[in-house]
């Protein structure tokens, strides 16, 4: 459904993007992760028709981007990063508009459809000028999903969103995934890891890292871990948890909490908590940590983010 | 054609909800009702002394002229603002040709300007009430023409430069000057070249409308500086708009 290969893009002397290739499947959500100013949303706008790249070829859905870029706009809605809507427009008739540019059948019932879809068919007659920021971001969402979109791009879906909202957008972006193609840009590592097949993880314009989530939180610590905490003081709780085997790295935190790794693929956590108790303490936590997205970059980029 | 009409629609509505709209609505209706109760004043006092009936014309010349000053204010937002406000980028991954984001544009400062130019024609059925007997209907359809002409050029021409700014003001500043240079000062040098004066009123915004279609008159080489002006305009809009995509 996308497939992009050698694309590059120069803004003056500028490199924003360099020699970038990857595809996406129908039935995928491929994540786009990196930090601001990676080349994430040139890399989207070149996509989505907005800008032609100074080299190398794009495919979205069938069409190449530069030489039938209206056909690529036709099957392709996007929720761009800074969600542009016109303000002084009443939420329903905005969409209305989208939507006969778009030469909608019944746009009407489509419009109405689509902002159930989002939870905003009570803020239809209102101007947008008058929403919220998670409000402007679901009519964008709504703008996006209007015609039925075989290729979903969206740059940074859930900034904005309150948490209930994100949890509704997600589950959203999620059924849709399932039989079109959604290439979603995020710089939250958790967002990535519970809604993409894939993450592509991009850094100067770069791809740095393509994977699923797993496979590349497992290849890059090779381990996991984990903390425990205990109720009541735990002066030798570190020296208990030595004496399981294949624990590494173990280190008491100054609140009197301990962290352990493991080698991934091998599950020590039931052998830590029957030694925890057998030693007479009552066990109030055992529970992995997530590696962030910036413990992940430190790892991909190397020296050169450790400078900073 | 649809997106363009599309297009137009959203910004016609547009206009009113903007008091920007209103304002250029009543700068030009106020002072053109003003002096129309004038002229027909002047006229029923000299026509006491056996003076001449009152012009339909004197209405769409300052009409135009007015549009001189006005038009840049309907024109100075329609792009710049969407590239300021972001929205470009709706439009321009939306399945619309540059050329008919553009044209749509226009029309809709067209069809705004057609709104309120109908209200205008008030005057000449009023006149021809009290005229006798009755004005001349075919130098009212000629000078509308013309009027119609004339606003084409400079909404597109407003419209093009509108696309080459992100700031409103300095689009509108461009448009003044350039409809300030067009309409007032291009045709000043005619007389003193000893050749070519006549090519300098031929390209005077002024010329073709004051002279001969406010004067019953249609030319031929009018009609085409004025629809050779409003392509220039949307040409030059979608060429900004082109050069922007690849920036």
């Amino acid at each position: 459904m996308i497939k992009v290969s050698g694309l590059t893009k120069d803004y003056g002397a500028r490199r924003a993007i360099h020699n970038l290739s990857f595809d996406a499947q129908q039935g995928e959500i491929v994540g786009f992760l990196g930090p601001n100013g990676a080349g994430k949303t040139t890399t989207m706008r070149i996509l989505t028709g907005y800008m032609p790249p100074s080299d190398g070829e794009a495919i979205v859905a069938g069409y190449d981007v530069v030489e039938e870029s209206l056909e690529v706009r036709k099957r392709v809605g996007y929720l761009p990063e800074t969600v542009p809507l016109y303000q002084d427009m009443v939420v329903f008739d905005y969409l209305k508009f989208m939507g006969d540019l778009r030469h909608i059948p019944n746009v009407d019932s489509r419009v109405n459809e689509v902002l159930d879809m989002v939870g905003l068919l009570n803020r239809a007659d209102g101007y947008i000028g008058n929403l919220s920021k998670g409000m402007k971001q679901r009519v964008g969402l709504a703008q996006a999903l209007l015609h039925r979109p075989e290729v979903l791009i969206l740059d940074e879906p859930t900034i904005g969103l309150d948490p209930g909202q994100v949890v509704e957008v997600r589950q959203l972006i999620r059924d849709i995934g399932r039989e079109r193609t959604v290439l979603l840009s995020t710089h939250l590592l958790y967002e990535a890891q519970n809604l993409c097949d894939r993450v592509l993880i991009i850094n100067k314009g770069k791809i740095v890292a393509e994977d699923t989530t797993e496979n590349l939180q497992a290849r890059l610590i090779g381990a996991e871990r984990v903390i425990v905490r205990v109720r009541g003081e735990a002066d030798e709780l570190a020296d208990t948890i030595k004496q399981v085997k294949g624990v590494r790295k173990v280190e008491t935190q100054d609140d009197g909490a301990v962290e352990f790794e493991f080698a991934s693929g091998k599950d020590l956590r039931p052998e830590v908590a029957k030694q925890v108790i057998k030693d007479g303490y009552d066990l109030l936590e055992l529970r992995p940590l997530g590696m962030s997205l910036e413990d992940i970059f430190l790892e991909l980029t190397g020296n050169e983010a450790k400078k900073k | 054609m649809r997106n363009i009409w599309t297009i137009a629609k959203r910004e016609y509505d547009n206009y009113f909800n903007s008091p920007l709209a209103y304002v250029v609505a009543l700068a030009i209706l106020l002072p053109l009702g003003i002096y129309f109760a004038l002229i027909m004043w002047v006229s029923a006092e000299q026509a006491f002394y056996g003076g001449g009936a009152p012009e339909s014309t004197a209405i769409t010349w300052l009409f135009v002229f007015l549009m001189v000053f006005l038009s840049p204010a309907l024109t100075m937002r329609l792009l710049s603002d969407e590239a300021r406000m972001g929205t470009l980028e709706l439009m321009l991954t939306a399945p619309v040709r540059d050329f008919e984001l553009v044209t749509g544009k226009w029309l809709g400062a067209m069809m705004f300007i057609l709104s309120v130019a109908l209200v205008t024609l008030i005057y000449p059925i009023i006149m021809n009430n009290f005229v006798s007997p009755g004005i001349d209907w075919k130098l009212v359809i000629s000078s509308y023409i013309g009027l119609i002409l004339v606003c084409s050029a400079m909404l597109a021409l407003g419209v093009g430069i509108s696309a080459i700014f992100t700031n409103q003001f300095a689009a509108f500043f461009v448009t003044l000057g350039l409809f300030f240079f067009l309409w007032f000062m291009i045709g000043l040098p005619a007389n003193l070249l000893p050749t070519g004066g006549d090519v300098l009123n031929y390209l005077s915004l002024s010329t073709h409308f004051s002279q001969n279609m406010n004067n019953g008159s249609m030319t031929l080489g009018g009609i085409a500086y004025y629809l050779s002006l409003t392509a220039l305009g949307l040409f030059t809009g979608t060429t900004a708009i082109e050069i922007r995509r690849w920036r």
